[in-house]
């Protein structure tokens, strides 16, 4: 790994709108992630690898130094903690909004509010700040279903064009916090290797900022 | 319980084994004889205290680490240390009344209620040094020192040391008279070096134009040495200048007697913020994403012990170091002598003598078929015409 330098992303949204930057580093992936099945792509440097792994898993990836550098949503951020890692850059990339949610024609809740999400200690702190006492549902996808079936009053959710709200009869309700994607870093790589994740930052940080 | 969860170990607690076991063992010993040539001395502190003496100063972090239970006799809490910097604190303030430095090494296991740090376990072999009365960049160049020879006894080479001064960043926190609750968002923000969080809040600051422009300057104040000089022109105030000037003659303290040692400085490295008072260091190791030593100066600890004195030390985890070390010493190779069952005086005087020359001598037990090579022996003792000797087993 010493003299690797191992990116983490993960598919999708993320590793699409990621490309042009690290392009602007002069990084390019050799392999395509949809048609490949490495997990560790090649890049047109012999010393920086990509890995590909879920969303969720980026910050763990990068607190453990199993990869020096990555890109996470700060919904994946605020929920993981951040203990253990540099967010030095914004890339202002995969924009959404991280909010409440719940049925349209809502009638007043009695008793606990049920909350269903997959950001539980982001729902925990935000009702918490509120002063409500909530009752939190872990669950890993298909939010919107909660409240149509009873499972929750409330969902906690990523907001994009409120399109999937609408289509199922719910409506945003509070916003929690504005997400874009940032660049992190391991806090070992980030004193180790200075000079090489500096300059990753400095050229990821002018195709931001064009 | 169910009979497979038995032997399983609660998160973060492990059980070492041989040749691990010995090796920290040796290593312990080796560590202790090397602190004594440094003229450190020995303390025990007890496992078990009083909650309010372990909570002392390092206190508010410390609180939610720490185990507890109450005692039946005095009807306190009592908790099971999790870090024994605090008592060594009390030992300095209570036990030793001089004004002359004095000098603390201690090794011994803590327990933790949460996995955190170095190795992620729960109970580390907590070794360390603690220099009190000294307020000087001698003494934390000392300190540092003896941080590099305990990683280097363990075997490890070539780990970095990373260099912050938490007094810079609270110098310019009392300059810009900052609340404390401002201090703590802006500390968390700088720790994560999280850019956009930090620029927004001081946004909503009342401070001036340029206090937050310095503020921001912090998140890339890291480097290589040429990074205090930088600091020197961007950071404004007395106070904080005198603090890079600390920063810079202990680093360049420290490159003098070890020229080759890797420094890096960061600024907005403010670990142990709440108790630390100078500069802070952490050690890295190339291929490690986690610090495997760390320490600091943390003035003032022992005023809630009645004394307040100057103080510096590290500490680490020599579980994990010796774990980090790619080829722990080797105790299986060792010489390992088999013994037959026999009844015989010359044999039982023959075992004997090994044993005093230090040889390791395993003796069979009678009506066991054990043989040299299941247990693993290296030598066997045969009886050649009515006389002992020890023979090399040859593999079969």
């Amino acid at each position: 790994m010493s003299d690797t330098l191992t990116i983490a992303l993960s598919k999708g949204r993320i590793f699409k709108e990621t490309l042009p930057l690290l392009a602007h580093a002069d990084i390019y992936p050799v392999d395509d992630p949809d048609k490949s099945r490495k997990l560790i792509l090649d890049t047109n440097h012999d010393n920086i690898k990509l890995v590909i792994i879920r969303a969720t898993d980026v910050p763990t990836y990068v607190q453990y130094g199993a990869a020096d550098v990555g890109v996470a949503g700060k919904d994946v951020l605020m929920e993981h903690g951040g203990d253990g890692l540099y967010e030095p850059l914004d890339l202002h990339i995969a924009k959404c909004r991280l909010m409440t949610a719940g049925p349209v024609d809502d009638k007043p809740i009695t008793g606990r509010l049920r909350v269903a999400t997959k950001f539980v200690n982001t729902a925990k702190r935000f009702y918490a700040e509120k002063g409500i006492q909530v009752e939190v549902i872990k669950l890993y996808g298909s939010m919107e279903l909660a409240p149509l079936v009873g499972l929750a009053d409330r969902i906690v959710d990523v907001v994009d064009t409120g399109n999937t709200l609408k289509a199922n009869g719910l409506e945003p309700m509070e916003h929690i916090a504005d997400i874009s994607s940032r660049l992190i870093v391991n806090k070992a790589s980030m004193k180790m290797k200075h000079q090489r994740v500096k300059l990753l930052i400095d050229r990821i940080a002018e195709a931001v900022n064009q | 319980m169910l009979k497979k969860d038995r032997w399983l170990l609660p998160e973060g607690i492990q059980e070492v084994l041989s040749p691990q076991a010995l090796t920290i063992e040796s290593q312990r010993r080796s560590l202790l004889d090397l602190y004594q040539t440094w003229g450190y001395d020995l303390v025990e502190p007890p496992m078990i205290d009083f909650l309010d003496s372990l909570l002392t100063g390092t206190g508010h972090d410390l609180q939610l680490m720490t185990f507890t239970l109450t005692d039946q006799i005095s009807g306190k809490l009592l908790g099971v240390r999790a870090d024994m910097t605090p008592q060594i604190a009390r030992i300095d303030a209570h036990h030793i009344k001089t004004e002359q430095p004095s000098r603390f090494c201690y090794i011994g296991q803590v327990l933790k209620t949460k996995l955190e740090g170095f190795s992620q376990s729960r109970s580390p072999l907590q070794v360390g040094i603690e220099l009190y009365g000294h307020n000087g960049a001698a003494s934390d160049i000392e300190v540092l020192l003896l941080m590099i020879q305990t990683l280097n006894n363990v075997g490890l080479k070539d780990f970095h040391i990373d260099l912050g001064h938490v007094g810079i960043f609270r110098s310019m926190a009392r300059q810009a008279e900052l609340s404390e609750v401002e201090e703590d968002a802006l500390f968390d923000a700088l720790q994560r070096k999280a850019v956009t969080e930090l620029s927004s809040y001081l946004s909503t600051l009342d401070i001036s134009d340029e206090q937050k422009q310095q503020f921001m300057s912090l998140t890339d104040l890291n480097g290589d040495i040429s990074v205090i000089d930088k600091a020197r022109s961007i950071l404004t105030g007395d106070e904080v200048q005198t603090e890079l000037d600390k920063l810079e003659a202990i680093a360049k303290g420290l490159l003098a007697r070890v020229p080759e040692q890797i420094l890096y400085f960061d600024l907005s490295e403010l670990r142990g913020y709440n108790y630390h008072t100078g500069v802070v260091f952490v050690a890295y190791l190339p291929g490690h994403g986690q610090e495997i030593a760390k320490g600091g100066r943390y003035d003032g600890i022992g005023k809630t012990f009645g004394r307040s004195r100057a103080a510096t030390g590290f500490s680490t985890d020599l579980t994990h170091l010796v774990s980090l070390v790619s080829k722990p010493e080797a105790a299986d190779s060792k010489e390992t002598i088999f013994a037959p069952a026999a009844a015989d005086a010359a044999l039982m005087q023959m075992v004997s003598q090994l044993r005093q020359q230090g040889k390791r001598v395993i003796c069979q037990l009678t009506d066991s078929n054990s043989n040299a090579q299941a247990l693993g022996c290296t030598h066997t003792l045969s009886n050649d015409s009515g006389e002992w000797q020890v023979l090399e087993v040859t593999s079969a």
